[in-house]
């Protein structure tokens, strides 16, 4: 890692770990915005990492993005961090400048994340553009998606368009939250079987939950590199299509088998409102479905491969960025 | 735990020069060689073409001169995969150039290197492992093949199972039991070159469950083993054979073995009708993803390990997601195409499907089977 990536990833797990708790999940997943956490990212520039120096922004690079939005993922952020870093983007590839404030970023107006805390939001048409809404004044339906986080229904005329793909930029946003998400998910797992005693022995020291723990291991490591090559691919080439589509896929794979693991692991007490297992599960099966179903985006990355052809199949996955 | 560490690595501009040439030469030698026997990738066996590859520069290219041109890892990965994507037939030197030389260059003596090596970079020299017994499988350190000490040498007696390709090799390495294993169970043990033309040695095939004869039961009965074929120190076995299982995982080979089939499988599913194209192109979607993936990861492990690392940790999670990977594509392609598999007649696809359908079962046993690598994960990840 570059050293000012280093330290992008410093700030941010100092910042998470300190002023992101437990107890900053629940209120927020009860309704309280928590301010003081996003005041932090905002001060830090955290949020801003993608637009251009020029702007009031950081400059940095999807590589920087990715550990931003692992270390956020990894403890469940609250906060719409992953939808205002995708918007700022999105933004500033689009020459438009990005207000201050929380952004939002939607696949459509009826799930539209953090809408009443968002300033503005980027909404796609699936076309490959999108269209620019205020959030002040709109008039919102609230709903939340299974980590509790605002999913909200939102009516309104978009102010501005731009051209730019939201779906593919959303998808890359949750691959690199996902991966986050799966490793803290690992390493509680693997904390408690060394805690947790029956039959007299850690349960880690059992072959059963050795395997599905192994298994688990392997999750992780292909959702970790899986998002980690669409971002590189994104700075270096800015079509990044096939990466982000492997990423949405496989971190999307890796985040369904990680949360079954992670509750067989932890058995009932992983199944109580009062452990911490939960907010990281919930949020990896929303973040799984957000932004395109593996489902969508592997019969998309399918009937691109299948058009090109068996031959070219091998030199598009050797082919160098 | 160790922490996982995985980088997105690109592979050197020397390495990414060398497939144009390796893929021009595959396309030329490999022209009308059919999907069906591109689909026993490592298992196919063509010694013409393993001396081909010698005579290129392509066998033991990453050892020192005067066998090899030192070549980084990364270059010797790209010619590995592009034999692999490409379903060559690689089995004569595979095992000789992939472990057992490499072997020899760590821990076996100058006499030995000169003798053998060469052989290997030619292309000519062939090796199998002698390491599972008819009672010892997972459980390798209890096995009981032994070598006793005699006039200039040892006399081995014992029987070593699937020894893959054994029939056509041309020495083996043979971890015996020269001592008593100890509390650790690990001591006692010591690796051997064995000539497989020695006087006592006997090599029967075991027919498999395809119907082929790729591994073998080979028995010693009193052959005379000299002292200079000692490969290592006396009870290092144990230490020495760890070493050389990890040269083996993590490599292309252990999520490309059925790329031949993925191959058919894209080619099937652009002739098929709307209906059914739908659930075809999903399901190589999720091919292509899985696919790209482990070769990030596989990559990222090789720069590693090009670099002087030990990622053993790594290693271990790669050959077991790609052996599950692998594995898994006979089945996602009975699932969306309801093929019938047939043996003699049908089109290469079905025929690359019916061969890779039986083998895969062996995909999760050889090198160790899943349930042992994913033990020496939890180990890694400090539940053991």
């Amino acid at each position: 890692m570059t050293d000012e990536r280093n330290m992008i990833a410093e700030t941010a797990a100092r910042l998470f770990a300190a002023h992101l708790d437990t107890a900053v999940i629940e209120a927020a997943e009860a309704g309280t915005w928590p301010a003081a956490l996003w005041d932090e990212i905002a001060a830090n520039g955290l949020d801003r990492v993608l637009v251009p120096e020029e702007k009031g922004g950081i400059g940095g690079s999807w590589e920087d993005a990715f550990v931003i939005l692992r270390a956020a993922g990894r403890h469940a952020a609250p906060v719409p961090l992953a939808e205002t870093i995708g918007a700022g983007y999105l933004l500033a590839q689009a020459g438009l400048d990005a207000p201050e404030g929380p952004l939002s970023l939607a696949e459509d107006v009826s799930r539209v994340p953090w809408a009443a805390q968002a300033v503005q939001v980027l909404v796609g048409d699936g076309e490959n553009k999108f269209g620019v809404f205020s959030l002040a004044g709109a008039e919102i339906t609230p709903d939340r998606n299974l980590g509790r986080d605002p999913r909200d229904g939102m009516a309104g005329t978009a102010e501005a368009t731009g051209d730019g793909d939201v779906m593919a930029i959303g998808a890359l946003v949750r691959a690199c939250q996902m991966s986050g998400a799966i490793s803290q998910v690992l390493e509680l797992c693997i904390t408690y079987a060394g805690e947790r005693v029956q039959f007299g022995r850690p349960i880690g020291k059992f072959q059963a939950i050795q395997q599905q723990l192994a298994i688990l291991a392997g999750e992780a490591a292909a959702a970790d590199i899986a998002a980690q090559v669409a971002c590189r691919a994104l700075d270096r080439s800015g079509d990044a299509l096939f990466e982000i589509a492997t990423a949405k896929i496989r971190a999307g794979e890796a985040a369904g088998k990680a949360a079954a693991i992670s509750h067989q692991v932890f058995g009932a007490i992983g199944f109580t409102d009062e452990h911490h297992l939960h907010h990281l599960t919930r949020r990896l099966w929303s973040w799984r479905a957000e932004f395109g179903a593996e489902s969508i985006w592997a019969k998309g990355l399918g009937r691109l491969v299948v058009e090109q052809g068996a031959d070219s199949l091998w030199p598009n996955l050797t082919k160098t960025i | 735990m160790s922490a996982l560490t995985f980088a997105p690595c690109d592979l050197p501009p020397a390495a990414e020069a060398l497939r144009a040439e390796v893929r021009a030469f595959l396309t030329e030698e490999l022209a009308g060689y059919p999907a069906s026997k591109r689909a026993h990738s490592w298992v196919g066996f063509d010694a013409e073409f393993s001396r081909k590859l010698g005579a290129r520069g392509w066998l033991g290219m990453t050892w020192p001169a005067p066998w090899g041109r030192d070549a980084s890892a990364l270059e010797r990965y790209v010619v590995i995969e592009e034999l692999l994507a490409a379903g060559a037939p690689v089995a004569a030197h595979w095992i000789a150039e992939r472990q057992s030389g490499q072997l020899l260059l760590r821990f076996g003596t100058a006499e030995q290197r000169e003798r053998i090596l060469p052989g290997i970079v030619a292309g000519e020299s062939y090796f199998c492992i002698g390491m599972s017994e008819p009672d010892s499988g997972s459980d390798l350190a209890s096995i009981r093949s032994k070598a006793v000490r005699t006039d200039g040498g040892w006399i081995v007696n014992g029987r070593k199972v699937w020894t893959t390709y054994a029939q056509k090799s041309h020495y083996m390495i043979a971890l015996l039991r020269t001592g008593e294993a100890g509390e650790s169970r690990h001591e006692g043990t010591t690796q051997f070159l064995i000539d497989l033309s020695s006087p006592g040695v006997e090599v029967r095939p075991i027919r498999n469950m395809i119907g082929d004869e790729e591994f073998n039961e080979v028995t010693f009965d009193d052959v005379f083993v000299p002292d200079a074929m000692m490969v290592g120190g006396e009870g290092d076995g144990w230490r020495q054979v760890t070493a050389e299982l990890a040269f083996e995982r993590s490599g292309p080979d252990r999520f490309l073995s059925a790329f031949a089939l993925i191959v058919e499988l894209v080619r099937f599913a652009s002739a098929l009708p709307p209906d059914m194209a739908a659930s075809a192109q999903m399901a190589i979607g999720r091919l292509y993803a899985h696919l790209a993936t482990l070769r990030a990861l596989s990559i990222s492990v090789a720069t590693r390990l090009d670099a002087g690392e030990e990622p053993t940790l790594e290693a271990s999670v790669v050959k077991d997601l790609g052996v599950t990977f692998e594995q898994s594509i006979p089945e996602i392609a009975q699932q969306i195409l309801g093929l019938a598999p047939r043996i003699d007649g049908g089109s290469e696809f079905e025929k690359s499907l019916a061969y890779v359908q039986q083998a895969c079962v062996s995909f999760s046993l050889r090198g160790g089977t899943t349930e042992i690598m994913r033990g020496v994960i939890a180990r890694g990840l400090g539940l053991r």
